[in-house]
C-alpha cells in the first residue's frame, strides 16, 4: 500500500471541498473495497478523507411517501430496517444476497454504489486493463470472460458492476443525492448514475472529483411481489454470474433489472413492457443488444430461465 | 528433544524477525514520499481505542490495518491473518459488538471504539461458551480459522437475537431463527480449509439451543 495522509471530515461541505483540492483523494467509509484495492496498489490515493463521523446514517420517510437512506447506513442496517423489509423487500433481498455478514456490517449505501468491478484482469496488475490503466488494452475480451458482461459492453471493456444492491435500486427508480465541491446540492436518477464503459471505462459514474453522495431516495412503495434471484458458483458469499431483481404486480405487470451482465445495473423499458408476456419476450427485450463472448454466451439463457423462475414465484 | 515452549518461542522470534524485515522494506516508499512534500508525521496518526476492555493508544503509520495493529503492535496474535483481503474471515473481530474483517479496516479509523478479540471472549480455564462448544464438538482441525469462526459465531447469535434477516430467511417480516440453515448462511464469510464445517454448525447450534 502507498503512503497517504489522513483527515476526519467534520462537515459534508468541508469533505467535498477538501477532496476537490487534493489531486488524488478518496473518501473512505466502510473501506471494504477501497482498502482491498489500495493493498494491491490498484487504488493509490495520496489522501484519505474519513467520512464516518458525518452522521448520514438514518433512514427517514420523505414527504412524498418514500424513504431517504443516508449514505453511511450500513448494508446490514438497511437490509434489517422494518420499513425496507415490508415495503421494499427487493432491496433487503438484494443486500442480503451480497458479500458476508462481516462485510455488510461495514459496507455503506454510498460505498456499495461506488465499488469497483471484480473483473479478474482489473485485479491482476500484470495484465493490461483499460479500466485500471487507460489505453493499455483489455485482457478480458479474448481472455477468461465467463463472469463478465454481455450487454452495453465496448471494445475497451466488458467488466460488470458487482453490486446486488444497485440492481434493486435500479428497479425501484432510486435517486442518488449529492453535494458538489462548491456546496451545491444535486440529484441523479440511478438510471444515469453509472456510465457505460465506451472508450473511457475508468470513468464509472457521473460524479465530479470531490462530489459527495449524501444519500439515496426511494419513491413511494410499489406494492407487488419483490423478488431477487442471484445465480452464482456457490450458494453464498460469491459475486453473481447473473441476477434478476423484479417487482411483479398481481396482474403480471411489473419491472425487472438484471445484474452480472453489464457495466451498470441493467434495465430496459421494453423489457418491463414485455414482462406480462413471459420470460422469453422480456429477456429478448432486456438483452436485445447483447454482445456476449464465447465464454459467457450462456448468460442469455441463464437470465431467461432465472426470470422464468422469478415470474413463477410471483404467481405462486 | 525441544520442549513445546521452546519451540513456540523460537518460532515466534522467527516470525517477529521476518515482520521487522518486511517493515523495513515497506518503510522505503514512506521516506521517499517524505522527501517530496509530506513530512513523516503526516503519514502517521495517533488513535486510542479499547481492546478487550483495556484502553490502548497507538501512534502508527496510517496504512496499518486494525488486524496488523492488534497482532504486530499490541501483540494480540489470537486474531489470525489469512488472505488479508476479506475473503476468508480468519481476522474476524467485534467492533462495538459487531463482527468485521479486521484486515479491511484501518486502525486509525477506530478512535474511541470498543474492540473484542478472541482473547477477550475467554481464556484457558475460563472459556466462553462458544469456545467450549467448539472444543466439545471438535469444530476445527488445524485451528487457524478458529478464532475468527468463534468471534463470528458469537456475533451471529447476537444478530439473530436482534432480528437481522439473512439470505435464507423465508419471511422477511417474521422473527429470525437459529436453524442450521440460517447458521450456515450467516457463517459463509468464514472459510475453513480443513472442512470442519459440520462440527462448527453443531457447536453453534448447541450454544444457540442452550442459551434460553
Amino acid at each position: 500500500m502507498r503512503a497517504f495522509t489522513y483527515e476526519r471530515a467534520s462537515t459534508i461541505e468541508a469533505a467535498a471541498a477538501s477532496a476537490a483540492s487534493h489531486p488524488s483523494t478518496r473518501f473512505i467509509a466502510g473501506g471494504t473495497n477501497l482498502l482491498d484495492l489500495m493493498k494491491l496498489e490498484i487504488e493509490v490515493p495520496t489522501h484519505l478523507i474519513d467520512v464516518n463521523g458525518l452522521g448520514l446514517d438514518t433512514i427517514e420517510k420523505t414527504p412524498e411517501g418514500g424513504l431517504r437512506i443516508g449514505a453511511l447506513v450500513r448494508n446490514t442496517d438497511l437490509a434489517a430496517d422494518k420499513t425496507v423489509r415490508r415495503d421494499y423487500g427487493l432491496l433487503s433481498r438484494a443486500l442480503l444476497a451480497g458479500a458476508s455478514g462481516q462485510l455488510r456490517n461495514k459496507a455503506t449505501t454510498a460505498g456499495n454504489l461506488l465499488q469497483r468491478t471484480r473483473c479478474p484482469y482489473f485485479y491482476d496488475t500484470n495484465q493490461p486493463c483499460n479500466k485500471r490503466q487507460p489505453g493499455s488494452g483489455c485482457s478480458a475480451i479474448e481472455g477468461f470472460s465467463r463472469q463478465l458482461g454481455i450487454v452495453g459492453v465496448s471494445d475497451s471493456c466488458i467488466a460488470t458492476h458487482p453490486s446486488d444492491m444497485a440492481i434493486a435500486l435500479r428497479a425501484l427508480d432510486a435517486v442518488v443525492e449529492t453535494v458538489k465541491p462548491d456546496g451545491r446540492r444535486h440529484a441523479v436518477p440511478i438510471a444515469e448514475f453509472h456510465r457505460l464503459p465506451g472508450n473511457t471505462p475508468h470513468i464509472e459514474t457521473v460524479l465530479e472529483q470531490g462530489e459527495f453522495i449524501t444519500g439515496v431516495v426511494l419513491p413511494a412503495p410499489l406494492g407487488g411481489r419483490h423478488i431477487y434471484r442471484k445465480v452464482r458458483d456457490r450458494a453464498s458469499y460469491a459475486f453473481a454470474l447473473i441476477s434478476v431483481g423484479a417487482v411483479i404486480q398481481p396482474d403480471g405487470t411489473g419491472r425487472v433489472a438484471a445484474g452480472g451482465v453489464a457495466h451498470r445495473p441493467w434495465r430496459v423499458e421494453a423489457a418491463d413492457v414485455a414482462l406480462p408476456q413471459g420470460a422469453r419476450p422480456a429477456t429478448a427485450a432486456l438483452l436485445a443488444d447483447a454482445r456476449p463472448t464465447e465464454h459467457n454466451r450462456f448468460k442469455i439463457d441463464l437470465v431467461e430461465r432465472t426470470l422464468g423462475a422469478v415470474i413463477a414465484e410471483a404467481k405462486g | 528433544m525441544l520442549n513445546p515452549t521452546q519451540l513456540e518461542i523460537s518460532r515466534r522470534n522467527l516470525l517477529i524477525t521476518s515482520a521487522a524485515a518486511a517493515a523495513a522494506t515497506s518503510a522505503l516508499p514512506l521516506s521517499a514520499a517524505a522527501q517530496t512534500s509530506q513530512t513523516e508525521t503526516e503519514l502517521t496518526s495517533t488513535v486510542a481505542f479499547a481492546v478487550n476492555g483495556e484502553r490502548r493508544e497507538l501512534n502508527i503509520d496510517n496504512r496499518t490495518t486494525l488486524l496488523d495493529a492488534l497482532r504486530e503492535h499490541l501483540h494480540l496474535t489470537g486474531t489470525k491473518k489469512g488472505c488479508d483481503h476479506g475473503q476468508c474471515g480468519a481476522c474476524t473481530v467485534m467492533v462495538g459488538g459487531r463482527r468485521v474483517n479486521a484486515c479491511l479496516t484501518l486502525a486509525i479509523m477506530h478512535e474511541g471504539d470498543e474492540i473484542t478479540t478472541i482473547e477477550g471472549l475467554g481464556q484457558p480455564g475460563n472459556l466462553h461458551p462458544m469456545q467450549a462448544a467448539f472444543v466439545k464438538h471438535d469444530g476445527f482441525q488445524c485451528g487457524y480459522c478458529t478464532p475468527g469462526q468463534i468471534c463470528s459465531s458469537v456475533a451471529v447469535l447476537e444478530e439473530i437475537k436482534a432480528n437481522i434477516p439473512s439470505h435464507v430467511t423465508t419471511d422477511l417480516t417474521a422473527p429470525a431463527s437459529a436453524s442450521a440453515e440460517e447458521i450456515r448462511e450467516r457463517m459463509s464469510g468464514n472459510i475453513c480449509r480443513c472442512g470442519a464445517y459440520s462440527n462448527i454448525v453443531d457447536a453453534i447450534t448447541d450454544v444457540a439451543g442452550t442459551r434460553a
